[in-house]
C-alpha cells in the first residue's frame, strides 16, 4: 500500500479517538467545538515552549561567544608572555567552542523553523474555530435527521482531522525540543562552571566534556596568525613539530539521527 | 479527491491526477523500503510539489476529511518510518 493511503489510515485512527460518539449529531458539533478550543490552547502552549527553547539556545550562543572571546584574549596574553603551550591550549579550547557554536546555530534554525510552522498551525486552527462556531449553529438550525448523519458527520470528521494534524505538528516540535534539552543542560553546566576558560584545569576534563572535538589544524593556523599579529619575538616561518604530526584524523561519522537536508 | 499535506493544508486534486500521484507515491514507498534517505527526500519533494501544483488549496474552514495524507513536506526518512509504524489501535466500539 502507498504511503499516502497508510498515512491516511493512521490519521483516521487518531481522528477517531478524538471523535465523541454522541447520540445526537447536534451534540457532537458542540463537543467538537469544545475540543477545537482545547486543541487551540495546546498549540498556543506549544508555541510558547518552542519560543522558550529558542531563547535558551540564543542565550547559550551568547555565553559561548563570550567565553570564546575570553579564550582568544587569554591566548594573546599567554603568547605575549612567551608561553606558547598555554596559548595553544586556549586556542584549542576556542576552536572546540566554535564547533559547539555552529551546532547551536543549526539547532536554532531548526527550532525557529518549528516555531514558524506552529504559529501557522495556530492561525489555521483559530480560523477554523471562528468559522466553525457560526457554522455549527447554522447546521443545528437547519438540522434534519435525514442529512444529519452525512453532513454533520463529515464536518465533524474534517474538524477532527485538522486537530489530528495539529496534534502531530505539535508532537513533532516537541520531539525536536526534547532532543535538545539534555545537551542544553550539559552545556549550561559547563558554561556555568567556568571550566572552559580556566586554563589550569586539566585538558582531558574539558575535552571529554566537549565530546573530544579535534581541530588541531585550525589551531596551528590561528596560532601562527596570532603570532604575526602581536609580532612575537619568534619568527613565524617555521612552526615546531605540529605540522609534521599524524595524518589527518578520520572524519567523524555522520550522526544517523541528524537530518541530511 | 482531497489530499492533506501534514502540517500544511488540504488540497482538492482533480481525479485525473490520481495515477500520477500514485506513481510518485510508489517511488516514495520504494525509497522507504530501500531505506534510502536521498531518494526519499527527492521523492517526497516531487510528491508534495505535484500535489500543490495540480491541487487547489481548500479554505481552512472547509471541514472536509481527506482521502490521502502526505507526510510533512520536510519530513526525514526516519521520522516518516516512525509515523508509519505508529498504527495506533483504532478505537472501534
Amino acid at each position: 500500500m502507498g504511503v499516502m493511503k497508510r498515512l491516511s489510515g493512521i490519521v483516521q485512527a487518531k481522528t477517531n479517538k478524538l471523535l465523541d460518539k454522541a447520540e445526537d449529531p447536534r451534540e457532537s458539533l458542540d463537543l467538537s467545538y469544545q475540543k477545537q478550543l482545547e486543541s487551540l490552547q495546546k498549540v498556543r502552549r506549544s508555541v510558547a515552549d518552542v519560543t522558550t527553547a529558542k531563547k535558551r539556545i540564543e542565550l547559550q550562543a551568547n555565553q559561548l561567544q563570550q567565553q570564546a572571546d575570553k579564550l582568544q584574549q587569554q591566548a594573546k596574553a599567554a603568547l605575549g608572555q612567551g608561553n606558547e603551550d598555554l596559548a595553544r591550549e586556549a586556542l584549542a579550547r576556542r576552536a572546540a567552542l566554535a564547533e559547539q557554536l555552529t551546532d547551536l546555530q543549526t539547532q536554532h534554525e531548526q527550532v525557529a523553523g518549528q516555531e514558524v510552522k506552529l504559529v501557522d498551525t495556530a492561525q489555521r486552527l483559530q480560523t477554523q474555530v471562528d468559522s466553525f462556531r457560526t457554522k455549527k449553529e447554522t447546521m443545528k438550525a437547519t438540522y434534519t435527521a435525514a442529512e444529519a448523519q452525512t453532513k454533520i458527520g463529515e464536518a465533524v470528521s474534517g474538524i477532527s482531522e485538522s486537530m489530528s494534524d495539529a496534534g502531530m505538528s505539535m508532537q513533532r516540535a516537541q520531539d525536536k525540543i526534547d532532543g535538545m534539552q539534555a545537551r542544553a543542560g550539559a552545556m549550561d553546566e559547563l558554561l556555568a562552571s567556568g571550566a572552559l576558560t580556566n586554563l589550569s584545569q586539566p585538558v582531558d576534563d574539558i575535552q571529554a566534556q566537549l565530546d573530544k572535538l579535534s581541530s588541531t589544524d585550525a589551531v596551528d593556523t590561528e596560532l601562527a596568525a596570532l603570532k604575526a599579529e602581536i609580532g612575537a619575538s619568534a619568527p613565524v616561518g617555521e612552526l615546531p613539530s605540529a605540522a609534521a604530526a599524524s595524518p589527518a584524523p578520520a572524519a567523524t561519522p555522520a550522526n544517523p539521527e541528524q537530518p541530511a537536508s | 479527491m482531497i489530499v492533506r499535506i501534514l502540517g500544511e493544508a488540504q488540497y482538492d486534486v482533480p481525479e485525473e491526477h490520481r495515477a500520477a500521484l500514485d506513481g510518485l507515491d510508489t517511488t516514495l514507498v520504494h525509497a522507504v523500503e530501500a531505506d534510502d534517505e536521498a531518494a526519499f527526500t527527492s521523492a517526497l519533494l516531487a510528491l508534495t510539489a505535484e500535489v500543490r501544483r495540480v491541487g487547489e488549496t481548500l479554505a481552512d474552514d472547509a471541514f472536509t476529511p481527506s482521502e490521502l495524507v502526505v507526510p510533512f513536506a520536510d519530513a526525514t526518512l526516519a521520522e516518516t518510518k516512525r509515523l508509519l509504524a505508529d498504527s495506533a489501535p483504532s478505537d472501534e466500539g
